[in-house]
């Protein structure tokens, strides 16, 4: 009885079609080589920090495949939100009444999942983000993400070699990596622009843990955390 | 959908041809259909004998050789591509596999480019179309890249140089801004026109033909000395006949030339005799130049070496350098002297430079130390970047504030060094780490704690800066650093013995059955470590006797040995072994470097010959006997 009530909460009946479309490509398993895995970086700009009160502004996000970002692939949209915080406009620079368009939350939701598909996610601070996501997948009455994902963050702290004389314990921001890896930081905090930034650092550190003949899929996401 | 990165990816194509030649719209609907590659070093972006790719490239950061394979299937760099030269366009013209193999040279970020939503312009745009011919035949070089650019047509037409080649019997590089005057002007005109036009040579003609020449050696000669006056015809000093070839002279003619007639310039004529119309001038000077594989020339070069993207070429052409020396076993101390100076003028005009950027001059004096192979005088092949950065004592309140002006400044310098090539440290021990820009007494401190308090991290530290060198600044600061390090030694013979374990750490590379040592796991399973197995263990011994020894600026390995084949003559013959075997590993490793476009430090053994195995063998030999002697002298056994 108990296992058949998880099971209702995990499919509830009145999910809608975009739903259920998403949610059908799970069937499929991850390929075993993690060279031949789809990964879809994204980033998304946000009115602050709270998860309870703070909305999603933006959301972009380039598709990795095969070492290769294909840039007509790239995506980019804004969202309609109710929620103004004057703090972190000074940071994504997105102000109210921008001319570009925007969606609804529903429709961006709806867009991004389509997007995505059954890809593996990256992210910088992935949690975050994908936090983000879930809460306003949330507020629509829809489960959270099914997507597997990854954060540069703690894979970065990976590829650096194990020595009493770094800082194991140390976060790496964004920009810290970047200038590691001499990456040019225009378009800083613009949602695109970060979720490239993110996903030429991706690229690089996934040709350094490839090279190691027992990195599969299974092992990669064990350096999730 | 919008796009902000094909935007950006557009600006960055709008600033090399073809694409500058294409309208903005037009560029951007390209930037969008591009694919971002990445790549790292010595990876294969096409190789010969595959079928044409859907795109072609354009490097938009790091560096890519194309290379043509001979007879035997060894590579040879015919080209090499870096920001903003576009590759790969035989799909764009024929539907023939690739005839050269591309490899990055360096880690790169590749634009792939579409053929099918190219081709269109290449077709419409005769301009666009010219220049991809003209690339594609020229061998795919970027006959528009910024040194060339407007160049090609006027001064260099029909010559076909392969800049990169070594060989002496490719054409002569004809120089066609020669200047020429009748043999009635006065030496005074033809002077002030040598002097407006930069030039050291005159042709002197009649209706075209060349009648005579004369050089700055001859002004030197024959009008300053004073038996000329500065009124008199040109056609009064001149030297005739003049000695002409056609334009087809190869280097090693055009040299031999010079030396038998002992002169300096040589006219190129229509059909290489004094009897036509003068087409150009081949000066010594130029020979030299075009050759780009004299260490002089690059050293000049490096001196003037405006900015980064230029050093960062440079060091191509010393790359080359140093396998041409490898290739024609030239010895080892040469090798790692030339090398060890031209590294130091980078490193040296990289700092003079960062200096310029910054809003104030230096607030005291400083010096730049590198650290490691370089602070050994033992790189060839680029590896991390490890240095420090001390600074004059200020008084306290001042304290931050100067070490933050370094801080900032050992940021500009690392960054641009890891540009050129120097990988950034992995462990950060590089002068942008506040824990490495110290002032004076706060390195003195450092070294007392890290020799009192020896732990194997501290001794760790210790190994990578005792061997530092001075690269930029006051060598008062250095030597300062040294000598306290020495006082602080004496009488530590703990630390000493320290010193012995982690010199044996890595035990000689040969095991019971005298088979080689290979990894045992990780990704370089089966691989031969030729750092950790056989350079390091010499280095860390050398290090450590010399430091007992006290003996003060020698930091090289093999030249530390050498030291102490004098101090010990006893030993003589083990120490001149191991100053054998240290060099020999080393351009071991430089060899396997250069021919794997990587660091050298894993081998393959399989891939080696019996003969090259024999004489890893004999260095192995040394490593054996000078632990052994290691272990007796310091009574290590208690330690291990």
């Amino acid at each position: 009885m108990i296992l058949n009530w998880f099971k209702k909460k995990d499919q509830p009946e009145n999910l809608p079609d975009f739903w259920k479309k998403y949610a059908r490509l799970f069937q499929q398993e991850i390929p075993e080589n993690i060279q031949d895995i789809t990964y879809i970086v994204f980033d998304t700009e946000t009115t602050g920090f709270d998860f309870e009160n703070d909305r999603i502004l933006c959301i972009g996000a380039v598709t990795v495949e095969k070492q290769a970002i294909e840039i007509n692939r790239n995506f980019e949209i804004y969202l309609e939100q109710e929620i103004f915080n004057p703090e972190t406009v000074k940071i994504h620079g997105i102000i109210k009444s921008e001319k570009t368009e925007k969606l609804s939350e529903i429709e961006a939701l709806k867009k991004f999942l389509k997007y995505i598909g059954n890809s593996v996610l990256v992210a910088h601070h992935a949690n975050f983000d994908i936090k983000m996501i879930n809460k306003a997948l949330e507020r629509h009455d829809l489960p959270k993400l099914k997507n597997k994902y990854l954060d540069t963050a703690l894979l970065y702290k990976r590829t650096r070699i194990l020595t009493n004389l770094i800082d194991r314990e140390k976060v790496y921001t964004l920009d810290e990596i970047a200038e590691a890896y001499n990456i040019d930081l225009s378009d800083r905090h613009t949602a695109l622009g970060d979720a490239y930034i993110t996903a030429i650092i991706f690229i690089k550190i996934l040709a350094r843990i490839s090279k190691s003949k027992k990195m599969n899929s299974k092992n990669l996401f064990r350096y999730r955390l | 959908m919008s796009n902000t990165i094909a935007v950006r990816i557009a600006d960055f194509l709008g600033n090399f041809p073809p694409f500058s030649l294409l309208e903005a719209g037009q560029l951007l609907g390209i930037s969008e259909k591009v694919k971002v590659l990445y790549f790292e070093q010595g990876k294969m972006v096409f190789s010969k004998g595959e079928a044409g790719h859907d795109y072609f490239y354009i490097v938009h950061k790091g560096a890519v050789d194309l290379q043509k394979t001979d007879k035997e299937d060894l590579p040879e760099t015919i080209d090499k591509c870096d920001e903003g030269d576009v590759f790969g366009l035989r799909p764009l013209f024929a539907k023939e596999n690739y005839q050269i193999n591309a490899i990055t040279a360096e880690e790169s970020i590749l634009y792939a480019i579409p053929l099918t939503d190219f081709k269109p312009f290449a077709i419409t745009n005769s301009e666009v179309g010219n220049f991809l011919m003209e690339s594609f035949a020229s061998n795919t070089r970027n006959p528009y890249s910024n040194e060339h650019r407007g160049k090609l047509f006027s001064e260099e037409q029909d010559v076909i140089l392969k800049k990169e080649a070594l060989f002496d019997l490719q054409p002569v590089q004809i120089s066609k801004k020669m200047l020429m005057v009748t043999p009635g002007t006065s030496i005074q005109e033809a002077a002030s026109q040598m002097s407006k036009r930069k030039v050291g040579s005159v042709i002197v003609v009649e209706n075209k033909i060349p009648v005579g020449i004369v050089t700055d050696v001859d002004f030197r000669e024959k009008v300053v000395t004073g038996k000329v006056k500065t009124s008199t015809e040109i056609g009064k000093i001149m030297k005739s006949p003049v000695i002409c070839y056609s334009k087809d002279l190869t280097l090693a003619q055009a040299q031999l030339t010079m030396m038998k007639h002992n002169i300096n310039h040589i006219c190129i004529t229509k059909d290489g005799t004094p009897n036509t119309k003068v087409k150009g001038i081949v000066s010594e000077h130029d020979i030299i130049f075009s050759q780009g594989n004299n260490p002089s020339v690059l050293m000049k070069a490096i001196k003037r070496a405006r900015s980064t993207a230029k050093l960062n070429r440079i060091r191509g052409k010393i790359m080359f350098l140093l396998e041409g020396y490898i290739k024609s076993n030239i010895p080892l101390t040469h090798i790692s002297k030339i090398m060890f100076e031209l590294n130091d003028a980078t490193i040296k005009r990289v700092i003079d430079r960062c200096i310029q950027k910054m809003d104030s001059p230096p607030p005291v004096n400083f010096a730049w130390m590198s650290l490691g192979s370089q602070g050994r005088k033992e790189q060839l092949l680029q590896t991390d970047q490890d240095n420090a950065l001390v600074f004059e004592d200020v008084p306290e309140e001042k304290l931050e504030e100067t070490r933050s002006y370094f801080l900032k400044l050992a940021t500009k310098v690392t960054k641009r060094l890891n540009i050129i090539g120097y990988e950034f440290c992995p462990a950060e021990m590089m002068a942008r780490n506040p824990k490495y820009c110290l002032s004076e007494s706060e390195w003195k401190q450092q070294f007392t704690s890290w020799i009192t308090t020896s732990g194997n991290d501290e001794i760790l530290l210790c190994q990578i800066f005792f061997d530092f060198d001075i690269s930029y600044g006051d060598i008062k600061l250095t030597n300062a650093i040294s000598d306290h390090i020495f006082d602080t030694l004496k009488g530590n013979r703990h630390f000493i013995k320290g010193l012995a374990v982690q010199a044996l750490r890595n035990p000689s590379p040969l095991g019971f059955f005298r088979q080689f040592l290979v990894e045992q796991d990780g990704e370089k399973k089966d691989l031969f470590d030729i750092k950790k197995r056989g350079i390091m263990p010499l280095t860390d011994a050398a290090r450590l006797l010399i430091l007992d020894h006290r003996v003060k600026n020698i930091s090289n390995t093999a030249d530390r040995f050498e030291k102490l084949a004098q101090l010990e003559p006893n030993n003589k013959e083990i120490y001149q072994a191991c100053a054998y075997s240290s060099k020999a590993l080393i351009k071991f490793r430089t060899r396997q470097g250069l021919l794997h476009k990587d660091s050298g430090r894993f081998i393959d053994l399989e891939s080696l010959g019996k003969e090259d195995k024999i004489k890893l063998k004999r260095c192995f030999k040394s490593i054996k006997d000078i632990q052994e002697l290691i272990k007796v002298r310091y009574e290590t056994s208690f330690y291990l």
